[in-house]
């Protein structure tokens, strides 16, 4: 049984269909990329595994339950966490309480939620910043801080919202490291992303769609050779 | 116990016997419109400053509760005291926030204020018009138990200082991260965990309650009540919001100051200029809105993170 | 036919006709702030406040000078729109564009605004009720039908039919300037968005100290033909903002044939209420349909309004 299923699925907003026939699996323990040019629907799938809209058909299934259709808040305390693309930390409280509030989605007690809270962050490699107020945090930081607060959640599947979009060179690594150790202690990871390099380096299966439809799935070097995948990245040639 | 904690007991403790030491009737009447006030500041402030609600009805529960003592107290079911139907007033206001919150709550920003506003309105006409609940316009009309006002103070001092208490230990709980986060963004709350329209209910409940029973009170210390009065949206609703932002939302401290500044300012100008007076209260909120937009607490605090921000940074260019 | 039946039917046509005719007003008061919540998403809760102001102007205006209120559009008009770029310029346009932890400010400030502009006039004025006796004030134009050997006959308030006649004049001048000139095209842009309106070029900040203007001006028609019926005290704002964001809400933000239609529904919902339900809820019956649009119909009536 995979972790995440998506079968058939698709989002129909008015006369627009955003996401068509899309079928695949997230397996346990796996790093799952998901690429695709601009506008073709990634976020949208986001949206509708996390559930902050009901699929229009299809099913998805989370650890065997069907969770289209529930709320995100019943679909995190399953286990599933996301970031998000444009982050909204909130300002006026520190980093710290920051993550504390998601903790508090694995317990009710502020002593306990501190714990999880300077675990995520000592995970997220940010026990410097914990005492400042998130709103003035530089970009990187911020999107560490996404990581970090979906991580208090304690998730078993990790949705990765473009989290190098916008870092330099030195941010990008740092972030593959945490990625990987986030990995390593047993999540599991769908990713959405622009930088190729990043991509291609961190993910086990890849993803491909275009228009809302799946055009390629498998291992990154046989999708990166797919010559639909090329024509959708690149446009295609007229003869 | 630390020095902050200290100071505060012992403020109150010297509001607690400051009746004992002065009988006047008009100060003590003015300390007690004071608490009234720091009540109705704080319970609007958790749902508008802490959760982000911004609620242009409250006065919708201020009347519940007052009506509801009136009407005990007019049918005979309870005698007019200074404590009289105040739990009662206090949860049948909560009952009707769950009935508004289950409405509005759909709806986000301006469109959740706008639409409470628009139940309060109606609760108002339902209380002019359900004359043999309500006695219609004409209001209720008892004389209060106490010749003395002692009792009327002690009863909202009380009342004001629990209120604080409570919404301390709430923002500071669960409920408070999650109120918090609702107010910075309800979506990414939302996908941590949190279910928004619980929580939002909880904020509102709570602020509801506490609104319900100071209206429960004002009707048994006036002695008189009225459509126009306890459901007003200018004296009520809107002052409810003033109150907060001119001390600071968001803040525990802002409605205290924002009450305080709010009495202080409204006798001055309702002894020396009499008619017309509220026209210095619309030139105030433009004032602090457009100079002191985050009240005088929040402006303070802010001011104080500065300085210390500056400080580090030059002890940082210093080393 | 039975006369009681003509009965009914004149009845049920008299309340349609109020129902029309104050709703035709209503949208004059209605479009202004659904223009200035489509292009600035500000709720402007002084609304009901400028239009006493220009009730004031009208009564003055004739009081002093004999200037009969139709007649003195043409001066009210203008100068509400001056008052109007004045608030949006000095008032509201600094506390926009600063940040706070509640964005509800702007809100707010216009109630300070409107809070100033009552009680101004209560200090000026007193509170003293001021009617604009014209001469045509009670003048009414009977209309009878032949119905089934029955005649119904209907009475139609003058005063009310010219207001709504000039409403619907100002209605339609608003759209085609909407629609067909450059200033209306770049209102519209900068109510679509207001970013890409910015970086195509247009000037927004002058745009919403127009777009004020026209709101201001709009709403002071509707004060101006409201005088003759109407009697004027310096509170009379308050109820006629909140029918004023019942009718924005019901059209939909920034839509004009919504707000005309919102007008109408709500001139139509009170008086049928009134008669029918009851007198004393008039008010309650449009905030209950303002509730059930804002839940069931976020689009508003014509379903093209913006969502939220």
């Amino acid at each position: 049984m995979s972790l995440l299923e998506l079968d058939n699925v698709s989002k129909r907003f008015g006369g627009l269909m955003a996401v068509g026939k899309m079928t695949f699996k997230v397996e346990k323990g796996e790093i799952l990329g998901l690429i695709g040019p601009n506008g073709a629907g990634k976020t949208t799938i986001f949206n509708l595994v996390n559930g902050y809209y009901p699929p229009t058909t299809g099913t998805i299934t989370f650890k065997g339950g069907r969770i289209d259709g529930l709320k995100p808040h019943v679909v995190c305390h399953k286990g599933l966490a996301r970031t998000f693309q444009v982050v909204k930390p909130l300002a006026r409280l520190t980093v710290l309480e920051n993550v504390m509030a998601s903790a508090f989605c694995r317990t009710d007690r502020r002593e306990e939620a501190r714990e999880i809270a300077l675990e995520a962050t000592a995970f997220a490699e940010m026990e410097e910043w914990r005492d400042r107020l998130a709103g003035g945090l530089p970009l990187g930081m911020r999107k560490r801080l996404e990581m970090a607060r979906a991580l208090a959640t304690r998730p078993e599947l990790l949705l990765l919202d473009e989290n190098f979009a916008g870092l330099n060179p030195a941010e990008v690594e740092k972030t593959i490291e945490i990625v990987k150790k986030i990995h390593g202690s047993g999540v599991t990871i769908l990713i959405i992303e622009h930088n190729m390099r990043v991509i291609m380096s961190i993910s086990h299966r890849l993803v491909c769609i275009n228009y809302g439809e799946k055009i390629a799935e498998g291992e990154p070097r046989d999708v990166a050779d797919n010559q639909q995948v090329i024509d959708a990245y690149l446009g295609v040639a007229h003869a | 116990m630390n020095r902050k904690t200290i100071l505060v007991s012992a403020g109150l403790l010297l509001l607690a016997a400051f009746p004992l030491a002065v009988q006047n009737p008009y100060v003590l009447h003015l300390l007690i419109m004071t608490f009234l006030w720091v009540l109705l500041g704080q319970a609007w402030n958790l749902l508008g400053g802490f959760t982000g609600q911004i609620s242009y009805g409250h006065a919708a529960f201020f009347g519940v509760g007052a009506y509801t003592t009136g009407i005990l107290v007019k049918s005979g079911l309870s005698p007019a005291t200074a404590w009289s139907g105040l739990l009662l007033g206090g949860l049948m206001a909560a009952l009707i926030a769950s009935v508004i919150g289950w409405i509005c709550f759909r709806l986000r920003g301006p469109y959740f204020s706008l639409s409470v506003l628009a139940l309060a309105e109606v609760l108002r006409l339902v209380a002019v018009n359900w004359k043999q609940l309500t006695n219609g316009a004409e209001g209720i009309l008892y004389i209060p138990a106490f010749r003395s006002k002692a009792y009327y103070y002690w009863i909202i001092l009380a009342i004001a200082a629990l209120a604080f208490v409570v919404i301390r230990a709430v923002m500071r709980s669960k409920f408070g991260f999650y109120f918090l986060s609702i107010r910075e963004d309800q979506d990414a709350a939302e996908s941590l965990g949190v279910n928004t329209t619980r929580y939002k209910l909880y904020s509102l409940l709570i602020s509801a309650f506490f609104t319900g029973v100071a209206g429960s009170f004002y009707m048994n210390y006036l002695g008189f009540i009225d459509p126009g009065i306890v459901f007003s949206i200018s004296d009520i609703s809107i002052m409810m919001i003033l109150v907060t932002m001119l001390g600071g939302a968001a803040t525990l401290a802002g409605p205290i100051v924002g009450a305080v500044l709010y009495i202080l300012v409204s006798e001055f100008f309702r002894v020396w200029v009499k008619s017309g007076h509220l026209i210095f209260f619309g030139i105030l909120i433009i004032f602090i809105i457009i100079f002191f937009p985050s009240g005088i607490v929040g402006t303070i605090s802010q001011s104080r993170a500065g300085r210390k921000l500056r400080a580090s940074a030059e002890r940082k260019a210093a080393a | 036919m039975s006369p009681q039946l003509a009965g009914q039917i004149e009845l049920l046509g008299q309340v349609l006709i109020s129902g029309i005719l104050l709703g035709g007003l209503y949208a004059l008061i209605g479009l202004g702030m659904s223009l200035i919540m489509g292009v600035m998403k500000i709720i402007n809760l002084a609304h009901g406040e400028l239009m006493m102001v220009a009730m004031y102007m009208t009564y003055w205006a004739f009081t002093l000078w004999h200037v009969d209120p139709y007649v003195s559009l043409l001066i009210v008009c203008p100068l509400m729109f001056l008052l109007g770029v004045v608030i949006q310029k000095f008032l509201i346009t600094p506390v926009m564009e600063a940040e706070s932890i509640l964005p509800q400010n702007q809100v707010l400030l216009t109630v300070g605004i409107g809070l100033v502009l009552a009680n101004l006039a209560l200090l000026l004025f007193t509170a003293n009720y001021r009617s604009v006796p014209v001469s045509y004030a009670s003048k009414t134009i009977y209309w009878d039908i032949k119905l089934g050997g029955q005649t119904i006959s209907l009475s139609i308030s003058y005063p009310f039919l010219t207001a709504f006649a000039i409403a619907v004049l100002l209605g339609t001048a608003l759209f085609l300037f909407l629609g067909r000139t450059d200033t209306g095209r770049m209102i519209r842009a900068t109510a679509q968005d207001k970013r890409a309106a910015a970086l195509m070029g247009i000037n927004t900040r002058k745009i919403t100290y127009i777009t004020f203007g026209i709101g201001a001006a709009l709403v002071g028609a509707a004060g101006a033909l409201l005088d003759p019926v109407y009697y004027l005290y310096p509170q009379i704002g308050g109820p006629f903002t909140n029918k004023a964001f019942v009718i924005t809400i019901l059209g939909g933000l920034g839509n004009i044939p919504g707000a005309v239609l919102g007008g109408l529904v709500l001139g139509l919902a009170e008086s049928l209420g009134s008669v029918y339900i009851s007198l004393g809820y008039k008010d309650a019956f449009g905030f209950i349909i303002f509730v059930l649009v804002l839940i069931f119909l976020p689009r508003g009536l014509l379903g093209k309004g913006r969502a939220q």
